[in-house]
């Protein structure tokens, strides 16, 4: 199994279209950390108004390396999964374009573990592209804007968190935000199952992930109990609840989580999705012909 | 008499159609055996059966005396395939893709076994190069090399003369020969050069339409008997006045193409090419018509 995993990984990572993901973030995280470093105290000033006069945080600190991750974050983070589907959707049915799929099934190897030990590499490409925006993102940004309290507003409200208590949460946010483009991964994947060449599985991965960002984002409220906690990308947002914290008597309460209970919800809703979407490819590749 | 496959009923239907009709076929150990019919015919969907990519409908394989259903696993262990063509990792070089297969095939190869396999093939020298730099036939001659990476007992190939120059041809002609005879390997071979499975195949199916038309040994599916004998000479016209006014005319049958065409029985043509050489007519050729190819074709035309 461990072999077979290592010959994915080889494959995926031989490819030169592999590296187009890590390029793309790698320029976007630069030119917002750029365009921070040069124009961030307006951006904060816009980002806080209305509420400058409650606060007695000069903006240069309120701009520092934990904020700019946090900004990016909330670019990036819908994003990446259009980037997770390049590969994911590809890892199929790239190798029925290719004619491999027919030599591969061919071997002494059943369906099932050569389609875990594919789904296994894009899980670890997926999670090698997430630590590559966290060394970006993060550590890039303590290193140019140096670390402070970090502020995350809210609807009407503004969190506080204390410098020492915001890395184990970005922790927290990383694993989570991993989990919820592993769904990606999946669903891309499932995709890629049914299909004979990669373009059909990327683009139906990025149209379901459109459409379900924009039904996530809609602020209709009949969509808010009967759609919105169905979709996974309402649950792929999750990430920010360790960021939301508790306080008492306006004092935030360090290591504190607002809605915990609902950060496990969305994590066991991102996982059952996955489940679903590979016991789906895993039906239908077993009984599949393989004609390619 | 060993068999390393038998298959038995073997139907296959994609939706209306029917892909493969109540085959039986059986593969003796040790032989070629060749596997013809026309594009359309089912010959992949049989190979792709063997190889398990497609499940038939109804029918039983067993290969090495084992259900192949039941036995997937170790059976696919022994089996080296090129199916259609030989489509590999064109990112990566010979040598890469030699190392993914034999993994994939459950085996261990060292530098020197991946060495050995380019040389059968000619491709020692291009052992670093990526596979989208090399030739059509560059890639099928890799195809057969990572076929045989796991030395593996039965070979199935499917048109493994596609895309191959005279030379290649003859090249592949002879691996097949020297696996076979040499080293005792089973060879499912199909191909539509059915003048090179002539050469190569000791024994042979022809299907048409997923149905068996003919199944024996190459030797005994072209006792000739009678046979056509097409003669292209210097000037037809008067070489035909010699012949029919000599004891061959009886044997004359007609013109095709500025040839003339006799009936005899084989054992006749070389006196008769001795007897026409001392009539002093000018051949340009003597060719029998017992190939492969014009029996192939009278089967499937008939079926058709």
């Amino acid at each position: 199994m461990v072999r077979l995993l290592k010959i994915e990984l080889y494959k995926i990572f031989k490819r030169p279209r592999t590296y187009i993901a890590f390029a793309v973030i790698t320029v976007i995280i630069l030119l917002v950390q750029i365009a921070l470093k040069f124009g961030g105290e307006e951006y904060v000033d816009l980002m806080m108004t209305g509420a400058k006069e409650t606060f007695d945080i000069p903006v240069h600190q309120i701009l520092n390396g934990y904020l700019v991750c946090f900004i990016i974050l909330n670019l990036l983070l819908i994003h990446v999964p259009i980037l997770v589907a390049l590969i994911a959707g590809d890892v199929v049915a790239g190798e029925a374009n290719m004619g491999t799929l027919r030599l591969l099934v061919s071997k002494p190897v059943s369906r099932f573990q050569l389609l875990w030990v594919k789904f296994l590499a894009s899980s670890v490409y997926t999670i090698a592209l997430l630590i590559w925006v966290a060394v970006f993102a993060l550590c890039l940004s303590i290193l140019l804007f140096g670390t402070n309290q970090l502020v995350v507003a809210r609807k009407d409200e503004y969190d506080i968190i204390s410098t020492s208590d915001v890395l184990w949460r970005y922790g927290a946010a990383f694993i989570f935000a991993g989990l919820g483009l592993i769904t990606v991964a999946a669903l891309a994947f499932m995709f890629s199952v049914f299909a004979d060449n990669s373009v059909g599985p990327i683009v139906a991965t990025v149209c379901v992930i459109i459409i379900f960002t924009i039904l996530t984002q809609l602020q209709i409220p009949f969509y808010d109990e009967t759609i919105k906690p169905y979709l996974f990308t309402t649950h792929m947002l999750g990430w920010k609840g360790f960021f939301y914290v508790r306080g008492e008597e306006g004092v935030t309460i360090e290591g504190s989580i607002e809605h915990f209970s609902q950060i496990i919800k969305s994590a066991l809703i991102l996982v059952g999705y996955t489940a679903v979407f590979l016991a789906i490819a895993v039906w239908y590749f077993n009984k599949k012909n393989i004609l390619s | 008499m060993t068999f390393v496959i038998e298959a038995r009923n073997v139907s296959k239907d994609f939706k209306e159609v029917r892909a493969l009709d109540d085959l039986s076929f059986s593969v003796q150990q040790g032989k070629v055996y060749g596997f013809l019919g026309q594009n359309g015919a089912g010959k992949s969907t049989m190979i792709r059966v063997l190889l398990t990519l497609v499940r038939p409908t109804s029918g039983v394989v067993e290969i090495f005396g084992m259900d192949l259903k039941k036995n997937r696993k170790q059976i696919l262990k022994n089996i080296g395939a090129i199916i259609e063509r030989p489509d590999l990792y064109k990112y990566l070089t010979a040598k890469q893709n030699l190392e993914i297969f034999a993994v994939m095939s459950g085996v261990k190869i060292r530098e020197k076994e991946i060495m050995e396999q380019l040389n059968k093939v000619g491709l020692a020298q291009r052992v670093n190069s990526k596979v989208k730099t090399y030739s059509q036939g560059m890639r099928q001659r890799l195809g057969i090399a990572v076929a045989l990476i796991h030395d593996p007992e039965l070979i199935i190939l499917d048109e493994p003369m596609n895309g191959l120059d005279p030379q290649g041809i003859a090249d592949v002609r002879n691996l097949i020969l020297h696996l076979s005879k040499d080293l005792g390997k089973t060879l499912f071979v199909s191909s539509h050069l059915l003048s090179e499975m002539e050469l190569i195949a000791d024994s042979m199916l022809i299907i048409d339409k997923g149905k068996k038309i003919v199944e024996g040994k190459v030797a005994e599916l072209l006792n000739p008997g009678e046979t056509n004998v097409e003669l292209e000479t210097m000037n037809i016209e008067q070489s035909r006045k010699q012949i029919q006014g000599s004891l061959w005319g009886k044997h004359f049958v007609g013109e095709s193409n500025g040839k003339m065409i006799l009936k005899m029985e084989s054992d006749k043509i070389p006196v008769f090419i001795r007897d026409i050489s001392q009539m002093n007519i000018d051949i340009i050729s003597v060719r029998p018509k017992h190939s492969l190819e014009d029996y192939f074709l009278s089967l499937t035309a008939h079926h058709g």
